[in-house]
């Protein structure tokens, strides 16, 4: 059964139309990237995946036993962060918070935050304040917060806005070893088409309609992928 | 130093200064912790405009004569505490600007209503007072006293409770709400717990002075420290001695108290500014 499932969906806001005719799924497992140009309402849709804004019309299904475990969310960043005093420990922690149902983290909880910084090479900045870190070492602590809340989907909004080409690589091989190995779905906003098609298995473009969805081969050959991916193109990201 | 201890030990042989103690203390706390919310998330003005409506429904209680105050003025500012945040959410400006034309309105209403009606023979000096907390502090009543300590009680324990909630939903409210935590619920009671603790604060400060009690303290902090719990723990602190150090001087030195409490949390924010110039 599909995890996520869009029917017929419209997005919008203030009483007007984003993007409209969303039609889509996401399986266990799957890598999707939502292309599409500025101010075609990617990040909505993510928003509206995560039930964070309703849609329009239309009907998004998400898997119960996806709502029940919390799905893991990478937004990007907000003002309010640039000064937040909060040391990485406490934004990683502030992950398993949904799965808590005392009021206080148990030995369980910090071993398995632990865990997951460990596992992004974090844990040496552990005690440092966030908004001290670089803009990589600022992802992945997203990254190791999103892990604590979900471990059968990440739903990343730009994840490599402002990152150097060395940091973005790591970031995305990081992706790439949490869908291959541990089989975590991957829902992904990206400007960056030629990565997209690197590691995605599935591409949704979307413009003021839905422009494509199927696999990354099928996108590298269809005409909306031709025009979008050919420096050439009228409409190149 | 031993005849400054021996002269604040004799003051606090009046129960009215212990009790001043005691309510502008817990004031101090609960304004405090709630404060490092409003700072974060950009919502100090709300504490600003709530106080001015808690004048106004003051004023409306007053007029009206009823025994306890509180009876009126609680309910309206938490009813217009979750309407503001409710209106914050549809819209940032249009939300900035309901906030200026209730928190003005509430206190010319309020002013108003206390010139047309008025209940006693002295009305600048009752709104003067209500306005800037000159005595309020000073005369409260043994009840009085217990209705700071309990709500106080509840207004700690809550945030003990919620502590880690609170801090995932300040800090990314969508990544919280997308992780299964009720950001909305988290939200409300937060702004129910602003209104009951800038309606105990009037005491202290009043009307006008309370959202020194909210801003100051957090905003201290947060020149020194970089981490969430230390900058709760520090503002909370800090709050208390400068809400302990501004009652003790305002009696040594008969100035009205709410505005010498404000004054000591300025210094000590200039003192944590430099600090923090000179560690970081």
């Amino acid at each position: 059964m599909a995890q996520i499932t869009c029917e017929d969906v419209v997005l919008g806001y203030e009483g007007r139309t984003v993007t409209k005719n969303i039609n889509f799924s996401v399986n266990k497992g799957d890598y999707l990237c939502i292309v599409g140009e500025n101010g075609s309402g990617k990040s909505t849709l993510i928003k509206a995946l995560l039930r964070l804004i309703k849609p329009v019309s239309g009907k998004i299904e998400i898997d119960e036993m996806l709502v029940a475990s919390g799905m893991g969310y990478l937004p990007q960043q907000t003002d309010i962060q640039k000064d937040f005093p909060a040391t990485v420990r406490e934004v990683v922690m502030s992950g398993c918070c949904a799965k808590l149902r005392r009021p206080f983290f148990g030995r369980s909880d910090k071993e398995a935050a632990l865990t997951v910084m460990k596992r992004l090479g974090i844990d040496g900045v552990s005690k440092r304040s966030f908004r001290d870190l670089s803009g990589g070492q600022q992802q992945r602590v997203f990254l190791a917060r999103a892990l604590c809340a979900a471990s059968d989907i990440l739903l990343l909004d730009e994840p490599v806005t402002g990152l150097d080409p060395a940091v973005t690589e790591e970031l995305y091989s990081i992706l790439k070893k949490l869908n291959r190995e541990d089989n975590m779905t991957i829902v992904m906003v990206s400007h960056d088409v030629k990565a997209a098609l690197r590691f995605a298995t599935h591409i949704l473009h979307i413009g003021d309609t839905q422009l494509f969805f199927g696999t990354a081969a099928e996108y590298e050959v269809s005409e909306a992928g031709q025009r979008f991916i050919n420096p050439g193109g009228d409409c190149r990201a | 130093m031993l005849d400054a201890l021996r002269s604040v030990s004799g003051y606090l042989s009046y129960p009215f200064i212990r009790y001043a103690f005691i309510a502008g203390i817990l004031i101090a706390l609960c304004s405090s912790l709630i404060g490092v919310i409003l700072v974060l998330k950009r919502y100090s003005f709300m504490g600003d405009g709530l106080s001015h409506v808690a004048f106004g429904a003051l004023a409306v209680a007053t007029v009206l004569r009823v025994n306890n105050e509180l009876v009126i003025v609680m309910p309206v500012t938490i009813v217009c505490a979750v309407l503001l945040l409710a209106t914050q959410r549809r819209s940032m400006i249009k939300g900035d600007s309901a906030l200026a034309m209730l928190s003005v309105g509430a206190l010319a209403v309020g002013y108003l209503l206390m010139n047309i009606f008025p209940v006693s023979s002295n009305v600048s000096g009752d709104v003067c007072g209500t306005l800037f907390g000159s005595t309020a502090i000073l005369t409260l009543s043994p009840a009085d006293v217990w209705i700071c300590v309990i709500m106080s009680a509840v207004v700690i324990g809550l945030f003990v409770l919620m502590y880690n909630r609170i801090f995932a939903v300040t800090f990314d409210e969508s990544f919280a709400s997308a992780s299964g935590i009720p950001s909305g619920v988290y939200n409300t009671v937060l702004s129910v717990v602003c209104a009951v603790i800038i309606v105990l604060a009037m005491n202290l400060a009043g009307s006008l002075l309370t959202s020194a009690l909210i801003v100051f303290p957090a905003i201290s902090s947060m020149r020194l420290f970089r981490g969430f719990k230390q900058v709760v723990v520090c503002s909370a602190v800090l709050s208390v001695i400068c809400a302990a150090a501004g009652i003790l001087l305002s009696i040594v030195f008969s100035t009205p108290v709410g505005c010498t409490v404000v004054v000591v949390d300025i210094l000590a924010f200039a003192v944590f500014s430099v600090i923090g110039k000179i560690v970081h």
